[in-house]
């Protein structure tokens, strides 16, 4: 049960031109920083990448966008990045827009065994084209499929080698849903910690859902709209 | 081509326009529509300021669809928390008594109507509740985030928006011309000029800005507009 990698590199390895990637953060709050970094690195390409948002030019997933290693981007919503919108407005990289619950719900669902789902988001509109509409209590639903990844990077708080893990603050936000929906997932946490000093009662994500982590160093953690109020 | 009719309102709206509502009136009008115990869902732009005018003696949640309830103030400088943001990637407070969660319970209590009120934006409603906020093709495309959720479950929404875009033209329609966001959902719209219920039948007209008239209000409204009586101003 030992779930322990040395570093980001090894936590990425067997990732492969073209595959599916879950990356956990809500805007740049709570992403895998050091696992984007040696994506970079290893300059894989085609890949789908499943996350929330699709970082800004210069950090998160803006920094594979750079690099061309992105074929097709499956978010909620993308603003605050340029080069984004260019590739986007070229053709170079295929979107795909879900509603921001639906996203979360569908990743869910991956990593729960439900194949798929009926929601009333979307319903009348271009989300809803193509897809099953059910009435249920009255009211129409769409129907929503589960999404799977073959690598699931998502960044924690502290963990333990058996992979069990908790988040801070709202950097959890899609990072437990993902942890669940990976074929193989790759845990970063800020601090690694010794079996047994997490309290059970307070474990986010079980490490059955997880087969590899390590400590990350060097977070920069980047606010994207730092807003303040003047000292009273 | 401009029609003379939107050209004379246009010249209308010139004169009055210093005595429509601002940014911050507009939301201090939809804080009134806040009741006690309430879990608020408050979107980006004007609706986040109505956390600024809670009445008192009302107690209300806010939640933030990326994962927390029991939103706060924004942090004093020096005391932000880069782990602690709204859904507008904003840095913020948490209030005692609050909680975070995942994605995934966040839109479990907006689908499954936990939440009681969402306030949005919005670039177009139309007079049967539709409303239209997340595209306009070939110009801007970001996507919806949460917002196609909320307006597909909220039992009740309230759009708040300027009553015409900056070219002049309503933005209270007949019928939406952009990508809808949800269908039939809207409730209630309270833009610089109005206070306006959805009907069946339309737009209806509940209250004017102070010394706006209501002949302003049919001007800028393209979508049926339903004057019952006499209209009064809305009261802060």
């Amino acid at each position: 049960m030992n779930k322990l990698v040395e570093s980001a590199k090894e936590g990425i390895a067997g990732v492969k031109d073209g595959m599916t990637l879950m990356l956990g953060g809500f805007g740049l709050c709570g992403i895998p920083e050091n696992c984007i970094s040696a994506l970079v690195e290893s300059g894989v390409k085609d890949l789908t990448c499943i996350s929330n948002n699709a970082g800004v030019d210069d950090f998160g997933i803006g920094l594979m966008l750079q690099q061309r290693q992105v074929k097709k981007m499956i978010s909620s919503y993308v603003g605050e990045n340029d080069e984004f919108e260019r590739q986007m407005l070229t053709g170079e990289l295929e979107v795909d827009l879900i509603p921001q619950g639906s996203l979360a719900e569908r990743c869910r669902a991956g990593g729960a065994g439900i194949p798929a789902f009926f929601t009333p988001a979307g319903y009348g509109t271009e989300v809803a084209l193509g897809k099953e509409v059910r009435y249920f209590n009255g009211k129409p639903h769409i129907l929503e499929s589960a999404l799977h990844a073959d690598y699931a990077l998502v960044k924690a708080w502290k963990g333990d080698r058996y992979g069990n893990i908790i988040f801070k603050g709202t950097a959890r936000n899609f990072n437990p849903v993902m942890a669940m929906a990976g074929k193989i997932t790759v845990v970063e946490v800020e601090e690694l910690v010794e079996p047994g000093e997490l309290d059970p009662n307070f474990i986010h994500i079980p490490g059955v859902f997880v087969q590899r982590i390590f400590e990350g160093k060097g977070y920069e953690k980047r606010i994207e709209q730092r807003t303040t109020r003047p000292k009273e | 081509m401009a029609s003379v009719s939107q050209v004379i309102l246009v010249l209308k709206l010139s004169n009055s326009r210093n005595l429509m509502l601002d940014r911050n009136q507009i939301a201090q009008r939809i804080a009134q529509e806040l009741q006690d115990g309430w879990y608020v869902n408050l979107g980006i732009g004007i609706p986040t300021l109505v956390a600024n005018y809670i009445p008192e003696g009302i107690n209300v949640e806010f939640q933030s669809e990326n994962g927390l309830l029991g939103m706060g103030p924004f942090p004093y400088e020096g005391e932000e928390d880069a782990d602690l943001i709204n859904a507008g990637k904003q840095t913020v407070t948490m209030m005692n008594g609050g909680s975070i969660f995942d994605s995934s319970m966040s839109f479990a209590m907006i689908r499954g109507q936990h939440v009681q009120l969402t306030v949005l934006g919005a670039m177009e409603v139309a007079d049967n509740g539709d409303i239209a906020n997340w595209k306009i093709p070939g110009k801007m495309v970001k996507g919806m985030g949460g917002a196609m959720d909320l307006v597909a479950s909220a039992d009740n929404i309230i759009v708040a928006m300027s009553h015409t875009n900056r070219k002049g033209q309503s933005k209270l329609l007949r019928q939406c011309s952009l990508p809808l966001t949800g269908v039939k959902c809207v409730k209630k719209v309270v833009t610089n000029m109005a206070v306006l219920d959805i009907t069946p039948n339309g737009f209806k007209l509940l209250e004017r800005a102070p010394g706006v008239t209501v002949e302003e209000i049919q001007a800028a409204t393209e979508g049926r507009l339903i004057v019952e009586g006499d209209i009064p101003e809305m009261n802060f």
